[in-house]
């Protein structure tokens, strides 16, 4: 999901580095303020964890592989700014170092999957744990929902800035971006609610201190939430006003479409009138998107069953290492 | 993604490594800035800046075969989002001109990180006044990054020894357990660099 160099324009790389540093500066801010000055290095440390933990395969099908992203594993684990601190480290470092990822393309990546991602990822793990109870498993299903949206969030997000540079149109980034990493996101999704029952089986109070951390989450995350949410509307909310209305979707059937296509050219907003067959997989992307969702809430609380067995769930009672539990193949 | 990870810098005596870091790093990011600020398609301009870069690297005296290697390692990322673009009409013009625009870009990156070990480009970034909170997370991630991914090596050799499964879901769980118990000696980890870096005198 990393956008490289030369892809992006002049105002959407802009626009992506103002968002990154207001964000890495609020996340800075907090954890400086917040966090107890020997939190310091675990923050560095675990930046080079998500960055190793990205690096392990899973097999998937047919020799392919994926690996994790690993923004609502940072979250969870160690909440929501230092997780903005450790994954803008970590694709800062990728940039410099190993050229992966742009480095003016830094800040568009930068919202995408230090700041969006792991926010999302967050409030819904909160929202849905709290939803659900509070217990071991509430929590699980928090984690597998809030990273199956986030993983969709983020590359919805990186469509609309291919498509806001007129890289690549809306109508063929939308589909594509959102349709692979509903795939993808169920395997983040199941890596990483697996690796939080591991930590929380094997240590328990890692997961259920946080209010030990110090950090005062509410107002933050409403500084956090205002960021994002100017991000969406720059990135995205350009894109919805051309989704098909009315009367494109009648003069594509009726087949004049074509006649409102004064001039082809691809890397203006007027693109989508060139695109008569293609410009429904945008709309049908956003119904799978949402029936999507809730597949994937049903998904998640599936998962959270199959992995904390009935009744033996709370914080205080480990349950054996996830490592020598039999495995089940429902 | 980076199966061999290792640190890119290759050791050599040149101008261009002796050069200021912060120079270098400006220079690095303002070549960037340059090509992606070109309109596309000009095509002469591109190739002025390609050649540019082609002296910087064989005035590196690293091994011209060892960047294009790293090149052609991180190019598929590159390709694979350009490749949304042929999809459209009048895609190909489009596909070229951002190919030779990121291309240009890794180039660059890669000629910097071949020829400036990372703490010299974080000494220049806390020279450029970057937060001394970012520049020391960078600093550990850096420090600890191939510490983490033997060990995780290690786990995962050792893991593989003991399970004799073709089952996904075993797979899948083994692995997710060799990643939290990663985290886990990270956090153990974290704790004696703490007391490490108090007892060289470390403040924030």
């Amino acid at each position: 999901m990393h956008i490289p160099d030369g892809f992006l324009d002049a105002p959407t790389a802009i626009a992506g580095g103002v968002l990154a540093a207001a964000g890495l500066g609020l996340a800075l801010r907090t954890v400086r303020r917040t966090l107890p000055h020997r939190a310091v290095p675990l923050i560095g440390v675990a930046a080079a964890f998500i960055f190793a933990a990205q690096m392990l395969n899973f097999p998937v099908a047919g020799g392919t592989s994926g690996h994790l992203i690993g923004a609502v594993l940072a979250a969870v684990l160690l909440g929501p700014s230092a997780a903005v601190l450790v994954m803008s480290s970590v694709l800062i470092l990728q940039a410099f170092l190993f050229a992966d990822g742009g480095i003016t393309a830094l800040g568009a990546n930068i919202f995408n999957m230090a700041l969006l991602a792991p926010l999302l990822g967050y409030v819904l793990y909160r929202g849905v744990s709290r939803l659900l109870g509070g217990d071991l498993r509430a929590r699980l299903a928090g984690v597998a929902f809030g990273a199956w949206c986030s993983t969709v969030a983020a590359a919805v997000s990186v469509a609309g800035q291919l498509a806001l540079s007129g890289t690549v149109a809306w109508e063929v980034a939308f589909p594509a971006m959102a349709g692979v990493h509903m795939l993808i996101g169920v395997g983040e999704a199941l890596i990483t609610t697996l690796v939080v029952a591991v930590v929380a089986t094997a240590r328990p109070e890692l997961l259920f201190d946080r209010a030990g951390s110090g950090e005062r989450t509410g107002r933050t995350l409403a500084g956090y939430g205002m960021l994002v949410a100017l991000g969406l509307v720059v990135f995205i909310a350009p894109m919805a006003s051309e989704w098909p209305d009315g009367l494109e979707a009648v003069a594509a059937r009726l087949g004049f479409a074509h006649k409102a296509a004064a001039s082809p050219i691809a890397s203006s907003p007027l693109a989508d009138y060139t695109l008569a067959g293609i410009r429904s997989p945008a709309a049908s992307t956003v119904i799978a998107g949402g029936i999507g969702t809730v597949v994937a809430f049903a998904m998640a609380y599936l998962l959270s069953l199959a992995l904390v067995p009935r009744g033996a769930v709370g914080p205080g009672q480990p349950q054996g290492s996830a490592h020598n539990r039999a495995p089940r193949s429902s | 993604m980076h199966h061999a990870l290792r640190d890119p810098y290759h050791p050599a005596s040149s101008p261009i490594h002796r050069a200021a870091p912060p120079v270098k790093l400006v220079l690095a990011v303002a070549f960037v800035l340059a090509v992606v600020a070109l309109p596309r398609g000009t095509w002469p301009a591109h190739t002025f800046l390609g050649l540019a870069l082609l002296v910087g690297a064989l005035a590196s005296r690293v091994p011209l075969s060892l960047l294009g290697k790293r090149l052609l390692a991180v190019e598929p990322f590159a390709l694979g989002v350009a490749l949304l673009a042929l999809l459209q009409p009048g895609g190909l013009h489009v596909f070229l001109a951002i190919l030779a625009k990121s291309t240009l870009s890794l180039g660059a990156v890669v000629l910097l990180g071949a020829t400036t070990p990372f703490f010299q480009v974080l000494r220049a970034l806390s020279r450029f006044r970057v937060p001394s909170l970012l520049v020391t997370t960078l600093a550990l991630l850096y420090r600890y990054l191939f510490v983490l991914v033997e060990e995780m090596g290690r786990m995962q050799r050792a893991r593989r020894s003991r399970t004799f499964s073709r089952s996904r879901w075993v797979t899948w769980r083994a692995s997710a357990a060799v990643i939290g118990h990663l985290f886990l000696r990270t956090t153990t980890r974290a704790e004696r660099i703490y007391a490490a870096m108090c007892a060289r005198g470390w403040r924030t």
